[in-house]
């Protein structure tokens, strides 16, 4: 009860911090304001998605490198796409590209035994070498629609859409996933994959499913990207350690087995928003990685702390 | 006998690269029937549990779960046809509550909590983190699940291992009980008073073989032993008390009214040097704490240590080896390096003693560290990593490099837990070798028979304090657990 208590309070604390940032937001750069909240939206959806995926297989109990490289081969394949055929089909064929690939990287995992953060970091070279296949240099169009989908606000005056964008495909993929048996299995193998395998587990299988569902949140990720730009960018984007970094902060132990999406995506905006304000305040971008890194590393430590007291014998 | 057995395994092989764990191995078990399966350090017989639960394929023979073949390749699998374990160690899932471990493995709810009543752990909800529960309910909620699976066949790994006695006695009678209405069950088990009072025979592997099956009746301790060795073997000699040397001078280590954490209250004794002291105690009663503070992994709240006369703050378990106090804990992970040779484990307390920077004395090392392989006749075949070998081999390593580095003061805390017959009975004579060599031994041991074949003395420890002192020759079984349940008052008198 404790440890349900402890998750939930990780997330609410998230949240609170949040909010205090963006009360600092406006008081360091009074002219911040609904349309500012849109803007930080939209962009940090992509990183959203990426951090949606690396989650799901960190808390399987594994990590992928290869989320940017599975990102860009999915905004060019939208990109080229988009020029030659209607929108709605086309991001059906990249959200399947997306996790294709994902399926290809849990199977590669799981049947040479190869360990994960090896064999995704030689896919990271695989998809990155294929998206410039695609394209070679940045190009091809997205629908003007699709852009039109994530830009502004929807219904109520500011609402970003772009964060209901976000909330779809997390409500689409994760909720009833989380919900099932499958879930279950996930978090059971990143546990404790022996006692996951001695209670009827199929681990290998559960595997696989968790990095395809990584490599579809990449294709959603992806598919952002382009939307934003509008076109397709074959060279991969600062994803990887971005996710992992939200990851880590989000409250999901690396080694599986505890944590859940909210907290990560939530961290996501955190990081964003941090370097707004850093950006409002004028700092060296130089100086700003370096207080980036310092905040994860104490917050991590901070995390460490609290578990630790938890669990002392 | 039924025609159709619960389980019937025969012909069982499997080679693992050049070693051949079983040649030929079986066992048949009627419905109705307890059947203890044991066998000797290396005889193949976690292999052998292995197979039957599916977690391995044989290379010839097969396994037939009530007269259908069952093509285990899982323990899914395996639990679909009608064979549920209950392994070693917990399978429950660390990070999940008890209701999201029921709903993975599809286990009846209420079945499952009629089961965790009847085991005496009532009171665990549905909500309860598995991480939060202490070791002994887990393993209780290891059975209730396996029974609420309600198998044909039950598989015992040494489960009653981590249990304190009166969940001992639960778990025999409900399984007692299961088998009295028709289900079969294995009982794998080094204890012969828990295989006496549950089983009804006991099949033997030795070498990766299966040797004989023996009826449950008097006497058949030693039948199974000599079994298990394939020759009869000579007691160790029960030690007598014109045996036991004169001791004086200063105590080697003196434990002078210590307590710590809620449990260790007041203990106090003296261990002199040549001597194996025993310590008894059932679970709990402060002797973790007992160990942990004598070793510098805790610090007492009250009392005081003293080695050689002189008092001692041990702030780091570094403090407690440089006073010549070393532990074998009973946790062997906590003692090795699981992917590292059994020669660099040997050599990793000493090495650091030799030098401490630059090139270690290679050869100085090796000679020691074959002195101590051979002196404990470990199995080397797996010795490029010690999670090779089994638990016996992997405890004599953690002794052995205790000797070769020369031990002052050994802590022994519970060193034969879950070891085969066999190599318990190396371990004996090791600890009176070191004694004899000038070494103080503490021996703490939740078996009262190792009292009398291994100590000179011992202390009984009741709710944090000593109850009594009984020396080695009065040690038999009844008094020990007389003084250990508090039965005794401090003149070791009834």
């Amino acid at each position: 009860m404790t440890a349900s208590l402890g998750k939930h309070a990780w997330v609410l604390g998230l949240l609170v911090l949040f909010l205090v940032l963006i009360g600092l937001t406006k008081l360091v750069q009074p002219s911040f304001s609904l349309a500012g909240i849109e803007s930080l939206t939209r962009a940090a959806l992509p990183f959203a998605f990426a951090t949606a995926g690396m989650a799901v297989v960190v808390i399987v109990g594994g990590i992928d490198l290869s989320v940017a490289s599975m990102m860009a081969v999915c905004a060019v394949t939208a990109a080229v796409l988009m020029e030659r055929m209607a929108g709605v089909p086309a991001i059906l064929i990249v959200l399947a590209v997306g996790l294709g690939m994902g399926l290809i990287n849990g199977v590669l995992i799981v049947l040479t035994k190869v360990p994960d953060i090896v064999a995704t970091l030689a896919m990271l070279f695989v998809w990155e070498g294929t998206a410039l296949l695609i394209l070679n240099t940045p190009g091809g169009a997205t629908a003007d629609w699709v852009e039109a989908g994530i830009r502004g606000s929807f219904l109520i005056g500011w609402f970003p859409k772009a964060l209901v964008v976000l909330v779809v495909g997390i409500a689409l993929v994760w909720v009833p996933l989380r919900r099932s048996k499958l879930g279950l299995s996930i978090y059971a193998t990143g546990s404790d994959e022996t006692a996951a395998f001695r209670s009827g587990v199929p681990v290998g299988r559960t595997k696989i499913i968790a990095y395809g569902i990584c490599g579809l949140y990449c294709a959603m990720g992806g598919l952002s990207l382009a939307a934003l730009t509008g076109i397709g960018e074959p060279v991969p984007g600062p994803y990887l350690l971005a996710s992992v970094a939200a990851v880590v902060l989000g409250g999901v132990v690396l080694g599986g087995g505890k944590g859940g999406l909210l907290g990560p995506i939530i961290a996501v905006f955190i990081l964003r928003i941090i370097r707004s304000i850093l950006t409002f305040l004028s700092v060296d971008p130089n100086v700003t990685t370096i207080i980036e890194g310092v905040i994860m590393v104490a917050v991590v430590m901070l995390g460490a702390a609290l578990t630790h007291r938890g669990t002392r014998k | 006998m039924n025609d159709i057995a619960a389980l019937d395994a025969s012909g069982i092989s499997k080679s693992f690269g050049a070693v051949r764990a079983l040649t030929d191995a079986h066992l048949r078990v009627a419905a109705g029937e307890v059947v203890a399966l044991m066998g000797a350090n290396g005889a193949g017989k976690s292999t052998f549990v292995k197979i039957i639960t599916g977690a391995l394929r044989p290379d010839t023979g097969k396994v037939m779960i009530r007269g259908q073949e069952a093509h285990v390749g899982s323990p899914a699998q395996a639990r679909r046809s009608g064979l549920v374990p209950v392994y070693q160690e917990p399978s429950l899932i660390p990070d999940l509550d008890v209701g999201d471990n029921l709903r993975l493995g599809d286990t009846p709810v209420a079945a499952f909590q009629s089961w965790t009543e009847k085991l005496g752990v009532p009171d665990v909800r549905l909500s309860d983190m598995i991480s939060d529960l202490p070791l002994a309910t887990l393993r209780i909620l290891d059975l209730a699940r396996s029974l609420a699976a309600e198998p044909d066949v039950l598989l015992l790994d040494e489960m009653t291992a981590a249990l304190p006695t009166d969940l001992v006695e639960r778990v025999l009678k409900v399984v007692r009980e299961r088998a009295n209405a028709g289900m079969g069950v294995i009982y794998v088990s080094h204890r012969f008073t828990e295989i006496s009072e549950l089983c009804d025979r006991a099949s033997v592997l030795r070498d990766g073989q299966t040797v004989g099956d023996l009826p449950i009746e008097p006497g058949v301790e030693e039948k199974a032993v000599e079994l298990m060795l394939g020759q009869s073997l000579n007691l160790s000699r029960q030690r007598s008390s014109e045996d036991r040397k004169v001791l004086g001078g200063t105590p080697r280590l003196s434990a002078k009214d210590l307590a710590a954490g809620p449990k260790l209250t007041d203990v106090s004794f003296d261990l002199y040097s040549g001597e194996v002291l025993g310590v008894v105690a059932l679970e709990g009663q402060g002797q973790d704490e007992l160990f942990d503070v004598l070793s510098g992994f805790q610090r007492p709240t009250a009392g005081q240590i003293e080695v050689d006369g002189s008092p001692v703050n041990f702030g780091h378990p570094a403090d407690a080896i440089s006073a010549g106090l070393t532990i074998v804990p009973g946790d062997r992970s906590e003692a090795l390096l699981a992917e590292r040779s059994v020669r660099e484990n040997i050599a990793l307390p000493f090495a650091a003693q030799v030098r401490n920077w630059g090139p270690l004395r290679l050869r100085k090392e090796r000679s020691r560290v074959d002195y101590a392989i051979d002196r404990l006749q470990i199995d080397t075949r797996a010795k490029g990593e010690v999670q090779r070998l089994s638990g016996g081999n992997q405890q004599k390593v953690t002794i052995g490099r205790w000797l070769a580095a020369g031990v002052q003061t050994l802590l022994l805390f519970d060193p034969t837990r879950g070891i085969d017959v066999r190599t318990k009975r190396q371990i004996y004579p090791l600890a009176r070798e070191l004694a004899e060599n000038g070494a103080a031994v503490l021996f703490y041991t939740s078996e009262l028979e190792e009292v009398a074949l291994a100590c000179d003395r011992a202390i009984v420890i009741f709710n944090g304090r000593v109850v009594a002192e009984i020396d080695a020759a009065d040690a038999d079984e009844q008094t020990l657990m007389r003084a250990a349940y508090g039965l005794m008052n401090a003149e070791g008198t009834a």
